[in-house]
């Protein structure tokens, strides 16, 4: 047998159109938009859902409770399906009664939407335990100091909840990176999808996947790094974590 | 390291309360999920779950064995992973963290890729792998979603075990040492039972995880639950309905698997509250 280097055509990799690189680098972008779009959709679904969850009524309180029970005890690939499914089609339905005619939903949107509603649930999940760890006599200062709810939670609650929540945070970013990967079972060309297609057009499948394994890894690892200078920044003047 | 926190917030891992569930508001809510899950039963299309529901009830019997498979064997390489990254030698502490880190950097579906598409391909060109009698079982597509499962499964838990061994107080150790237990003794009596104890609320976080990752075994063509859904939808061009069986069944499976395990928790004698 020929020795392992002969073995594996590096060329399938290079930038250029015979080689599939560029292909690659490419949907790692499209991963990348859609993991940094749906975390910050997310986010802000998040913040909302915590607020509501400790500070609204009883029936927000019970319609988030709905909401992220759903979200944590149905698999992703399910969820994405729905609400990729459901997504386009209240979307068209909307512009149809408008009478726009069909819209296109571009698969980068459709993509931010759906990870961002999955996220939403799971950000609602850590915001709402790391503002439960602010200690209620700051917030209760602030409100005698006659505040609005909305100064409140600018100049009191977020900045004091933020260590708390950046462990947790961190680890709902790792995730939306990998769960980008799901996209690829509705047809959207990110990292996983444009791999497949790269192996099954060159046959060359360890090589491809094992590339996109190292883009995943290193985003990851990259990902870590960045994390880490967070956290140290936000945790100034607290106690080491034991 | 995912906290406990972080497993909650992602995977549901405990259910409502009997005596706080009733309040006048919540009277309303329910009179308004009820008339949605009627209008849902009366006005959607489920005249085909009669047809199906035998293949259904198979679909969900491979997606319980998947899970319960992954799992069981999953935590026992977790277990040594979990230590050796304690106390092993440094060769075997690197390779245990670095085995980790790729599997969870990694998305789940590019690894179940990896190994049913790529070793998949591999294996034919070796005659030895094809005469051997693995080979029958290495033309299914069953065995790389197990595997690729209980990998996934075994660096997630292992993170989550190294945290347990590692937070085992001292002194039990050392008391269990004074009384001339060997190391084995050691570990069987003390360490691993306490480290278990510690882990559980997450064990119970990961495995909910660990269902909820079941479905991707459906795109190497495993006929687990989601992959019959799939085949009805295909079908019978239903879109919504399918799916929201599907969803209801994961629901339902989810729960039954935190009441097991808050039965489990039960069980295990604390001291005090």
């Amino acid at each position: 047998m020929a020795d392992a280097g002969s073995m594996i055509n590096w060329g399938l990799l290079a930038l250029e159109p015979p080689g599939w690189g560029g292909v690659l680098l490419a949907g790692l972008w499209n991963s990348i938009q859609i993991a940094v779009g749906g975390y910050g959709l997310g986010l802000l679904l998040g913040t909302g859902g915590a607020m509501g969850k400790l500070y609204g009524g009883p029936v927000t309180k019970d319609l988030l409770e709905v909401y992220t029970t759903l979200v944590r005890a149905v698999p992703e690939l399910v969820l994405i399906l729905i609400l990729y499914y459901a997504g386009t089609d209240v979307l068209n339905q909307i512009s149809a009664a408008l009478g726009w005619g069909p819209v296109d939903v571009s698969g980068l949107a459709a993509g931010i939407f759906v990870i961002g509603v999955v996220q939403g649930a799971y950000s609602t999940e850590v915001l709402r335990g790391a503002i439960k760890a602010v200690p209620a006599g700051q917030i209760e200062a602030a409100r005698a100091y006659g505040m609005s709810p909305g100064q409140i939670l600018r100049r009191i609650t977020l900045p004091a909840m933020l260590p708390h929540a950046i462990p947790g945070l961190s680890n709902l970013w790792l995730i939306a990176t990998k769960d980008t990967a799901l996209l690829a079972v509705v047809g959207f060309s990110e990292l996983t999808l444009v791999t497949r297609q790269a192996a099954g057009a060159t046959k060359a499948y360890l090589l491809f996947f094992c590339a996109a394994g190292v883009l995943y890894l290193m985003l990851t690892l990259v990902s870590n790094v960045l994390i880490a200078l967070i956290e140290r920044r936000y945790r100034r003047g607290m106690a080491e974590p034991a | 390291m995912m906290s406990d926190e972080t497993v909650s917030a992602i995977a549901l891992t405990e259910l409502p309360r009997k005596e706080s569930f009733f309040k006048p508001h919540r009277i309303v809510l329910m009179g308004i999920a009820a008339l949605l899950v009627f209008s849902i039963v009366w006005f959607m299309r489920w005249d085909w779950v009669p047809k199906y529901s035998g293949r259904l009830v198979s679909g969900v019997g491979v997606t319980l064995l998947m899970l319960a498979s992954t799992s069981i064997i999953g935590f026992l390489l977790a277990v040594p992973i979990g230590l050796v990254q304690v106390t092993g030698p440094w060769p075997l502490k690197a390779l245990a963290r670095g085995f980790c880190t790729v599997v969870r950097g990694t998305p789940l579906l590019l690894q179940l890729w990896l190994l049913y598409y790529g070793l998949g391909s591999l294996f034919p060109q070796f005659p030895g792998i094809r005469n051997s009698f693995l080979w029958p079982y290495l033309r299914e597509a069953w065995p790389y979603g197990v595997a690729a499962l209980t990998i996934s499964f075994a660096a997630y838990e292992g993170e989550v075990m190294r945290g347990a061994f590692a937070g085992v107080p001292a002194g039990e150790l050392e008391a269990a040492r004074a009384y001339g237990m060997s190391r084995f003794t050691l570990f069987r009596r003390i360490w691993l039972p306490r480290a278990v104890h510690r882990a559980l609320p997450t064990l119970n976080g990961e495995t909910v995880l660990q269902l909820k990752s079941t479905p991707l075994v459906a795109t190497i063509t495993v006929i687990d639950v989601y992959a019959v859904v799939s085949k009805v939808r295909q079908e019978t061009y239903i879109t919504y309905e399918p799916l929201l069986l599907l969803a209801l069944i994961y629901l339902c499976l989810t729960a039954v698997l935190v009441v097991g395990f808050r039965y489990f928790e039960s069980k295990i004698p604390t001291r005090g509250a």
